[in-house]
């Protein structure tokens, strides 16, 4: 399996901070008021920060 | 992989309504999760919701949908259900809506027992309107109308739904991402109404006027209170104290509302030709 690209849509993403708190690997932080990827190659594809993004902002492929 | 979403949303409607952080968003892409595991047809399912935030959900998403008036949504869904019982119908709604405006609707729908999957997102208060408290808000807790405190105690919706007759009642939280999808699934499963309740964050209402400090502590509140239904039972009084089981609270199998009304049809029919 090819390595995960995890990705926010800016345009939706509200600032919420539920993925940057609850990702196990830390692969968010909040750049001004929306989340980033800032550590990609630790994304594990466990999928929680898409499963709890509650605006479809993050995707993870 | 990511879940393809955008299938089953009306194009052009992102980003949603919900404040930052709501957990509405995360209920409603788990109810798409499930109706994609159901494999519901678009054409065959409708959507009912009645007025609140929670009840915005139907005008995202691409199915026969409707938006009805306070509380009624039950009242609509079940003359859906009557006309055309072939139809999976399924009815989203607020705890505000859907227990305490639409009360009486929510406990005849299921005293019936009619075939529909209700999901109810339970965010202790009425968001919309100004944050007034509502039968689901804690005792204790403050709202735009109780600003020193609700002294009401709450309704269990769970019980409430159990009491009522309902044959498919589950719990569970927004937080739970995962276990939203497979109860909507199994409750979509069973035929009979179906009550999954979500416990939900209202943080711009609800969390700043009961010194939540964000969303991420509501959520991890979330976290911290559901006891799955299985463990409750090695855990002492004292210990479920203040916690919330989640997981299937109850099924069973009673005689189904439309499949009763046709055997009256039917009998209606042999005495109007004899």
């Amino acid at each position: 399996m090819n390595n995960p690209t995890v990705k926010v849509i800016e345009d939706y993403c509200k600032g919420c901070s539920i993925c940057v708190e609850f990702c196990p690997t830390e692969v968010f932080d909040m750049v001004g008021f929306v989340a980033q990827v800032v550590r990609p190659e630790a994304c594990t594809r466990c999928m929680l920060c898409e499963l709890r993004c509650p605006d479809f902002a993050v995707r993870v492929y | 992989m990511a879940f393809d979403y955008e299938q089953y949303l009306r194009p052009g409607k992102l980003p949603h309504i919900w404040c930052p952080g709501c957990g509405h968003g995360i209920v409603m892409k788990g109810l798409l999760r499930a109706i994609d595991r159901c494999g519901l047809q678009k054409n065959n399912t409708a959507i009912v919701s009645g007025t609140g935030c929670a009840s915005r959900l139907p005008g995202y998403v691409d199915f026969n949908t409707l938006h009805t008036a306070h509380g009624r949504a039950v009242a609509f869904a079940t003359g859906i259900k009557m006309a055309r019982p072939e139809m999976d119908v399924l009815v989203v709604g607020g705890d505000g809506d859907g227990i305490a405006i639409g009360g009486n609707h929510f406990i005849h729908a299921c005293r019936r027992n009619i075939d529909m999957t209700y999901v109810l997102m339970n965010n202790y208060i009425y968001g919309m309107t100004g944050g007034q408290f509502s039968p689901c808000t804690p005792t204790g807790d403050r709202t735009s109308t109780t600003p020193y405190g609700n002294p009401d105690p709450i309704f269990d919706v769970a019980k409430l739904a159990i009491g009522a007759g309902a044959t498919f009642v589950a719990r569970t939280t927004a937080f739970h991402a995962t276990q939203i999808d497979k109860l909507i699934t199994a409750g979509l499963r069973h035929k009979g109404m179906a009550v999954i309740e979500v416990l939900d964050d209202c943080p711009t209402t609800f969390g700043r006027r009961n010194k939540f400090r964000s969303v991420v502590e509501m959520m991890k509140r979330l976290k911290d209170i559901a006891v799955p239904v299985q463990t409750a039972g090695q855990m002492s009084p004292e210990q479920l104290q203040g916690k919330i089981l989640t997981g299937i609270l109850h099924q069973e199998h009673k005689p189904e509302y439309c499949d009763q009304y046709q055997q009256v049809i039917a009998r209606a029919q042999t005495a109007a030709k004899s």
